[in-house]
């Protein structure tokens, strides 16, 4: 345990992971998340480890591979453009079974987008992003707290199953500064166990260890996914991560995570101050997602309402877990835009009541919008009917 | 009876899948002999490309690792940082070495580290089927340059070595070809000094040997040869391009 000190969330994650015995970092520069490696290249050093500033994040994501496949806590940082360039390398460590660690500090998208904190990569993080069958674990902290205690977690469930880890933060919470602690005694590396499947220095008696992601002969890829999908099934029912404040009475119930959280929870308090009977329920674990916890509540509940820094991708999640057993509504803020209590709170009301103030929906953006760029075509068949 | 040559403990004794006459497999050999020479195969890794290579790891008797097109060097780069008691070596082909991990090969060059490239140049595509290559040469037919390659519409080739040569943390660097027994004696020399270096902590070791591919030059080895000896060995001459011991800086 340490004592409270002021940090901004960007150092508090690079402390974190060096706490958590992190040995390995390559990065490359990008807004918001500059901090991370700024600190990681000192930091390493003091501590015995590596720090690369590499050339693009396509080759930090394949150092950490290496490094990885060492059986050396490695990890990288990024912010959402240079996340996508990592999608090749986290495809290739979920096929070779390596534990690492990947920070995402949203920022607003697509392409350069803008450089403030953005909820936009839900769906990359959460559907694997690179190309295959796989899944990456995702945890979604939403304090300068948790960013400093998360990369402990996050590299021991990602040793346990040997799966890649993401962090899925934004800009703003990479950015700001608050209270935080440390909830762990820091962890010497050299007191880990070497994984068996390591590369590296040998005494000779072992076999040669291989790390690779193919299997070319008959059938021997599909063993490979259905092997994997196993410990993908275990992750599913063992390792879903929530916090739930208020949702015991609650008719309403808010589901946020990270940031969004934050302004949620001020809506929900605010909600009760008047009477209403609002929750929040926040996944930590973005995949696994809590699917089951969620399907239970939505016996008891009216309706959910997301919030989202997206145009709504989690909700996506959302409407699976609760499978049309209550309406479930959506406040978005897309493009790096941060979404204020005031304003949740009304969409709390309007989901009550059956009203759109506050409230996304495609439908009502297309009863409005007016298709500037073509007139549709006859030769399109419309809806519903045949070619 | 005695023998007078054996299989190096450092190739796994498995059929590898190169097709006849390909000059991976001499270069496999050259490089299993070096490791066994040195003693170094319990901390020698392997980074295997993709190309006609990919399953370099599974063929040396060491650790091995199998990563993205054109990324060696970075892979190279994570392990060694990560353990530096390791000797690290990354084998690639043109394509893969010259095209798509250029980046990974300059900049892993310009922070000098501490590893081996093998860089095997048949100016082809050969596991994709005979595609033109940033080292094919000009004239050369391709799959994707079917009238051969035209400087107006795809440039010249590169010559990486030449190029490398001039990056000041570059330690060694030899251009070599396994056309023949004395070439192949040559090679081997080469590849066992830039492993030496490694194990001496010297620096960035490059050796890059030119290479035959009958089967998408759609030649017989003998012609094979003739086209490296005659045309290819006009456009990437054989020699030492750079060899830097330990200099006052490094120490």
């Amino acid at each position: 345990m340490s004592e409270k000190v002021l940090m901004k969330g960007n150092e508090a994650l690079a402390e974190g992971a060096i706490r958590a015995g992190c040995r390995f970092f390559a990065g490359y520069p990008i807004t918001p998340q500059n901090e991370v490696p700024e600190y990681m290249s000192w930091r390493q050093e003091e501590v015995g480890g590596a720090f690369v500033q590499a050339e693009s994040e396509l080759a930090s994501i394949n150092m950490v591979f290496g490094a990885a496949a060492t059986g050396t806590r490695s990890m990288t940082s990024s912010s959402s453009p240079g996340i996508s360039l990592m999608q090749e390398g986290i495809s290739y460590m979920a096929g070779a079974d390596l534990p690492c660690l990947i920070v995402n500090m949203m920022r607003g998208g697509p392409g350069l987008g803008n450089i403030a904190g953005a909820q936009g990569d839900y769906m990359q993080a959460t559907r694997g992003g690179g190309n295959g069958d796989y899944r990456v674990l995702v945890f979604a902290p939403y304090s300068v707290e948790e960013l400093g205690n998360f990369p402990k977690m996050a590299f021991e469930v990602s040793e346990k199953y040997r799966i890649p880890a993401m962090i899925l933060a934004d800009g703003i919470l990479g950015q700001m500064m608050e209270g935080m602690s440390y909830n762990f005694e820091p962890v010497d590396p050299k007191t880990l166990k070497k994984p068996s499947w390591a590369l590296g220095v040998n005494d000779g008696t072992r076999k040669k260890n291989n790390v690779s992601s193919y299997g070319l002969a008959e059938g021997e890829l599909e063993h490979m996914v259905l092997k994997r999908a196993e410990r993908y099934a275990l992750i599913e029912r063992d390792e879903v991560r929530y916090e739930e404040r208020f949702t015991e009475d609650a008719d309403v119930i808010l589901v946020a995570y990270g940031i969004s959280a934050r302004a949620g929870l001020a809506a929900v308090k605010m909600a009760r101050e008047k009477g209403i009977k609002a929750g929040l329920f926040r996944p930590i674990t973005l995949w696994p997602f809590p699917t089951k916890r969620l399907a239970e509540l939505a016996q008891k509940c009216k309706a959910m309402l997301c919030v989202e820094m997206s145009l709504g991708q989690m909700i996506v999640d959302v409407k699976l877990a609760v499978n049309g057993k209550v309406p479930v509504t959506l406040h978005a803020r897309p493009g790096a835009f941060f979404p204020v209590a005031e304003d949740i709170e009304t969409a709390i009301e309007s989901t009550l009541n059956g009203k759109k103030e506050q409230l996304f929906t495609l439908s009502d953006l297309a009863a409005k919008a007016t298709n500037t760029c073509a007139k549709p075509s006859d030769t399109i068949c419309k809806e519903g009917t045949l070619l | 009876m005695k023998p007078i040559t054996k299989r190096p403990e450092s190739l796994v004794d498995i059929p590898t899948h190169y097709c006849p006459g390909c000059g991976h497999s001499v270069v496999h050999r050259l490089i299993g002999e070096t490791i066994d020479e040195l003693g170094i195969r319990n901390r020698a890794v392997c980074v295997a490309p993709v190309g006609c290579a990919v399953f370099a790891d599974k063929y040396f008797n060491c650790d091995g690792i199998q990563g993205a097109h054109g990324r060696g060097p970075a892979i190279a780069t994570g392990i060694k940082r990560a353990n530096p008691d390791t000797i690290v070596f990354s084998y690639q082909g043109d394509g893969d070495l010259a095209s798509i991990g250029m980046a990974e090969t300059v900049h892993s060059a310009v922070r000098g580290e501490k590893i081996t490239v093998i860089f095997i140049n048949n100016t082809i595509y050969g596991m994709t089927g005979g595609q033109m290559a940033p080292t094919t040469l000009v004239g050369q037919v391709a799959t994707t340059a079917p009238h051969g390659r035209n400087p107006l519409l795809q440039g010249y080739p590169i010559n990486v070595s030449e190029m490398l040569s001039q990056i000041k943390a570059v330690k060694y660097i030899e251009r070599v070809s396994v056309d023949s027994p004395q070439n192949v004696i040559k090679a081997k020399k080469a590849i066992k000094k830039a492993f030496k270096n490694q194990v001496d902590g010297v620096g960035f070791s490059f050796v890059e040997v030119l290479s035959i591919c009958p089967t998408n030059w759609h030649a017989d080895p003998l012609k094979a040869l003739e086209f490296l000896r005659n045309d290819m060995m006009k456009q990437y001459p054989l020699g030492v391009f750079k060899d830097e011991g330990k200099t006052q800086e490094d120490k």
